[in-house]
């Protein structure tokens, strides 16, 4: 029998903000430990929470990214459970009123290869809310520690419908949301930093059936690497189970992303029973059209429009363009690149081969790039116009990356401009007519590779400066004429 | 005292993350099956189409803006530590 | 001089530091010298700070010589209950869990106490995190009643209301989220006032059940009670549920003479179990209202009876979340037997609170479980509406409404300590007024034949204070009972 994988994503992104979700002391990531705590975070007593507006903003931002409705009204809920990393021994959260619900992530399948575009399709979600990040618990010999400079944090969980198939789907899925969540300025994401967190619903079914099948949570999986290693382990496992006819069990997993095996969590929590209410302490969020239109008017568009866009618009091709477009500031660099130069094609093609090559072998980001858009319009421009041939393009773009200088400064002191005397190229390609006649008979008899045998002499006359794509136009006017 | 039908009082109190004596348990049963009884009475409020009280004087949209602000000195949030090391909080082994 | 000094109004004292006739240090070796006196009987004080307070004395002293006097609170001493945030000092719930807390941060009172010039003096004693009705459930002490130290000063805030009817204090903070200062003021003989729900910041308070709780203040007339609350009423950023209605002048609007008021009585106020010494008292103080012209009429609140039992739904609920931040982990009580980290909390919380409080706990936590939220919780948050709906119709008919604060005098110690149902019933009169968010006031109305005092309250229109203690003034103009004071010759 063959098998489908139904899965389901629960995502934890940390909000990006100064302050922390319900008070004002700072959030951020490698500070000392426990120097990022007040009243509020450690909850002392009698410590009281207060929203923090930008974080509302941020989610709401999301809501309109990912085409959700944004709530007229949500709340604030308690959730009631004990552990040590969460100094209040409840989290607030949002229960049965969160601010966004449904909209979509669009995700792109795999292509046939790296340089073909896969299919692409929306993953519907369920809803986004809003709630607060724990401590941090590091575990010892003779018992555990607390650092509670992440409690407190602005925490925001996007869950998707149980609407993916596979391992493939999951990690497009979140790379998706990654992308977009950077792009709004939203999240950083940073796996390793904690900043993106994901847990998994795996279930299989014959394929047809449309009733679920029994699921099982994956946690822990700390990269979008493991998210699809780990949803790919479990569905063999599950697969694997049935096929010996066996029952899959209902159970919460740890995937080990180094040794790519997954245990179940023995548990020694009770069933969960998180005794949700309404939060006392906390008002109602009441989100107009004004505010909503105020956040839409400071939305990007999204990574996928761009890039339908530069496919279009520029005519840029995929392998360019996927290139480009999964960073926003990157895919702003060639856009500026592009106006400048008008040539968007050429400008993509030093970006993304050139320039990410050399950064990449640097260390430096792009944001540090000695090389700004007007570099790489500049040499392009100098290119299409014959100034210098395409080994010289190289080593000025070589120079560019190290000094900053414009290309033109760095064609002009190192001599690297074509032989740009129209009058002079043209005398060399006479006398290169005049002494084949052979040839120019061929051409015009409409053998037109015979054209290169004159490209030899004329660029041996001008010492291998002469622009190629010239040398061509130039020969051809003077056999038309001939 | 009249014993509350409902209450499994050792599942309310390991929610509650209390552990309690027999003795407890028993006089808590008991007490709070009286007042259970008594709450009983709400039973007979007609509360058809009306709408929770959360706020007595409910507003909406309270906040701040995002300003960060400085907090507790380091040694200050460890003041009362029951435990620590170094600068973090100390608690017995969590075991998962 | 001392002896007299302890149990004048703060409007005298004030003159008399303005007049240069008394320092604040003075006056505040007055009110230490009586604490030493009169507090190892009464046991109204969990801790007190003598050195410090005398240090803000002489700040005070400091400030009055410079000619930068705050105004009438300057240099008085204000006991604070111990639930309430005081930076550098104990705050402990009279809870074994928080028995060796220090407050690293002011509550928004005190710091606007502190503004106001006053003295932050001592640790009021209290029920268990302010549950009780008695002041029997502290881990602490227990207090008495000032009166008869055999009998309790009514709760939670007994501390605060022992200490000011005792001439320990000149006024005093309690909080009260079912009747914790009215009832107290009204068995201790003093002015007791619970404000409007989110006229009063909560930021620092030791949370019982955040949408019940309000601080207030004790003193021992009504004129005290407007300038304590005029200086800690507000708005505060930092309590998600204060608001911001304008704070008017309280005591500029005090005395009105001449001004009438429909006054409403509320019939299942006057039903049994009020004992007919209280219910006399009372009705003598509406004939005294009558007798100045005001029109009394009586008004109905269908939904009183099912006020205890909503109140005990949402109270216990709300506090056995707020309570399960005491775990042992970053502070509070830590239990030295603990196998591990779970084993930690069920021994520590254990360990740490006591009987009252882990029933409230229990209860709380099983009205919230898993099938059983909506028929506790949320109906009672329905039934909380319509005895809301029920004020807010009387009050298109009048003004303020008149009731007993409690249904009896002071009760004996112990005398229903083994009886939770008996001992909520205490709150009966109180109750709905913090389910509603109204504010209330208790002024001391007589005197049982056996010298316990009794508590009229009043109940005020939502941000009604001003007209509210206007008139409880109109009735404490005529009558002298806070010039009586204990002897405290009991026990
Ligand atoms: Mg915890
Ligand atoms: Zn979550």
């Amino acid at each position: 029998m063959n098998y489908e994988a139904v899965i389901g994503l629960e995502v934890h992104v940390q909000v990006r903000t100064a302050s922390k979700m319900f008070t004002r002391v700072a959030a951020g990531f490698g500070a000392p430990e426990n120097s990022l705590t007040d009243p509020v975070v450690l909850a002392l007593p009698g410590a009281l929470p207060v929203m923090n507006r930008e974080a509302l903003n941020q989610v709401v931002k999301a809501g309109l990214m990912l085409g959700c409705a944004i709530a007229p009204v949500c709340k604030w809920d308690r959730k009631n459970y004990f552990y040590p990393d969460s100094p209040k021994n409840y989290q607030i959260s949002q229960y049965d009123n969160p601010i966004c619900v449904g909209g979509s992530v669009e995700i792109e399948l795999p292509g046939a290869s790296r340089n073909v575009m896969g299919a692409h399709r929306a993953v519907a979600l369920t809803r986004i809310h809003l709630e607060e990040d724990v401590g941090k618990l590091t575990h010892g010999a003779g018992g555990s520690l607390i650092d509670f400079n992440r409690a407190g944090t602005p925490l925001m969980e996007i869950v998707s419908e149980p609407d993916l198939r596979s391992a493939d789907e999951a990690f497009a899925y979140l790379t998706a949301l990654k992308t977009i969540m950077i792009y709004g300025g939203i999240s950083d994401c940073d796996m390793e930093k904690g900043q993106m967190r994901c847990d998994a619903n795996v279930s299989i079914r014959p394929v047809g059936a449309t009733a679920l099948g029994t699921k099982v949570e994956l946690k822990n999986l700390n990269s979008i690497s493991f998210v699809r290693a780990g949803i790919a382990h479990e569905i063999r496992r599950q697969v694997s189970v049935v096929e010996r006819g066996g029952a899959i069990v209902q159970e919460t997993r740890d995937y080990d992303g180094q040794t790519g095996a997954s245990q179940s969590l023995r548990s020694k929590e009770m069933a969960h029973d998180y005794r949700y209410f309404p939060d006392p302490d906390l008002m109602p969020v009441r989100v107009d059209e004004a505010w909503k239109a105020r956040i839409r008017a400071g939305c990007p568009e999204l990574p996928f429009d761009k890039q339908r866009r530069f496919l279009s618009e520029y005519q840029v091709p995929y392998t360019i363009t996927s290139v480009l477009v999964p960073d926003r500031a990157l895919s702003d660099f060639f856009e500026e690149a592009a106006r400048l130069s008008g040539k968007p094609q050429a400008a993509g093609n030093w970006i993304a081969n050139d320039l990410l090559r050399e950064l990449g072998r640097a260390g430096i980001p792009l944001g540090a790039s000695r090389v700004r858009p007007a570099h790489v319009a500049g040499l392009v421009k100098l290119v299409e116009a014959g100034a210098i041939p395409g080994p010289a393009a190289r080593e000025v773009f070589a120079a560019m990356m190290e000094t900053g200088e414009a290309p033109e400064v760095i064609v002009d002191r190192r001599g690297l401009r074509a032989g740009t005397d129209a009058g002079e190229l043209e005398q060399w390609c006479r006398e290169a007519l005049a002494g084949d006649a052979r040839s120019v008979a061929d051409f015009k008899a409409g053998k037109d590779s015979a054209i290169n045998a004159f490209k030899g002499p004329v660029m041996r006359a001008a010492k291998g400066k002469a622009n190629p794509k010239l040398v061509d136009e130039t020969l051809r006017r003077l056999l038309r004429d001939a | 005292m009249s014993r509350p039908a409902d209450l499994d009082i050792d599942h309310v109190a390991r929610l509650a993350r209390i552990s309690l004596s027999e003795e407890e348990k028993a006089a808590f049963s008991g007490q709070l099956g009286d007042v259970l009884a008594y709450i009983a009475l709400l039973k007979e409020v007609d509360v058809s189409g009306v709408e929770p009280t959360a706020h007595a004087f409910p507003v909406e949209n309270v906040w701040a803006e995002d300003v960060a602000q400085p907090g507790l000195p380091v040694e200050a949030a460890l003041r009362n530590a029951p435990a620590r090391r170094d600068n973090l909080f100390a608690v017995p082994k969590v075991v998962e | 001089m001392s002896a007299e000094l302890i149990f004048k109004p703060i409007t005298e004292l004030a003159s008399l530091l303005a007049e240069g006739k008394v320092s604040s240090v003075e006056l505040m070796r007055a009110h230490v010298a009586r604490t030493r006196a009169v507090d190892p009987r009464l046991q109204a004080f969990n801790s007190f700070d003598e050195a410090d307070a005398l240090s803000q004395a002489a700040a005070s002293d400091g400030r009055r010589a410079a000619g930068a006097s705050r105004g009438p609170l300057d240099g008085i001493p204000v006991g604070m209950k111990d639930v309430i945030s005081v930076a550098g000092q104990p705050l402990t719930a009279s809870s074994r869990m928080l028995a060796n807390y220090v407050s690293p941060y002011d509550a928004t009172v005190t710091r606007r106490l502190r503004e106001a010039g006053a003295i932050i003096w001592g640790r009021l004693n209290l029920d268990e995190f302010a549950m009780g009705s008695s002041t029997e459930n502290s881990a602490t002490r227990t207090t008495g009643n000032p009166w008869d130290l055999t009998r309790v000063p009514g709760g939670s805030s007994g501390g605060s209301a022992a200490a000011v009817a005792a001439g320990e204090a000149a006024a005093a903070l309690g909080s009260d989220t079912g009747g914790s200062i009215r009832q107290p003021a009204a068995l201790c003989g003093v002015v007791g006032l619970k404000p409007t729900y989110g006229l009063v910041s909560r930021y620092g308070l030791i949370a019982f059940a955040s949408s019940l709780d309000q601080i207030g203040p004790f003193a021992r007339s009504v004129e005290d009670t407007a300038i304590t609350l005029g200086a800690i009423a507000g708005h505060d950023p930092l309590d998600s549920t204060s608001l911001r209605n304008p704070i008017p002048d309280y005591r500029a609007g005090l005395d009105r003479p001449g001004a009438t008021w429909k006054l409403g009585i509320a019939r299942e106020y006057f039903a049994e179990g009020l004992d007919p010494e209280v219910a006399a008292a009372v009705e003598r103080a509406v004939d005294h209202y009558r007798s100045i012209g005001c029109e009394i009429r009586e008004v109905s609140l269908p939904h009183t009876k099912y006020a205890v039992g909503a109140y005990y739904i949402i109270a216990t609920a709300e506090c056995s979340s707020n309570l399960s931040r005491y775990d042992g982990v970053r502070y509070g009580h830590r239990s030295a037997e603990a196998a591990d980290a779970v084993d930690l909390y069920f021994k520590s919380r254990a360990e740490g609170f006591g009987a009252e409080v882990k029933r409230r706990i229990i209860l709380g936590t099983y009205v919230l479980s898993s099938g059983y939220y909506d028929a506790y919780y949320l109906r009672a948050q329905k039934v909380r509406t319509l005895i809301r709906r029920d004020f807010l119709n009387a009050f298109r008919e009048v003004d303020a409404i008149l009731t007993p604060t409690s249904p009896t005098a002071a009760f004996r110690k112990g005398e229903r300590a083994a009886d939770p149902l008996a001992m909520y019933l205490s709150d009966i009169y109180t109750i709905g007024v913090n389910l509603a968010g109204l504010p209330g006031i208790s002024v001391p109305c007589g005197f049982t034949r056996g010298r316990l005092p009794i508590g009229l309250q009043i109940i005020g229109k939502p941000f009604g204070e001003a007209d509210m203690l206007a008139i409880a003034r109109a009735y404490e103009r005529d009558h002298a009972w806070s010039a009586q004071h204990p002897e405290m010759n009991g026990a």
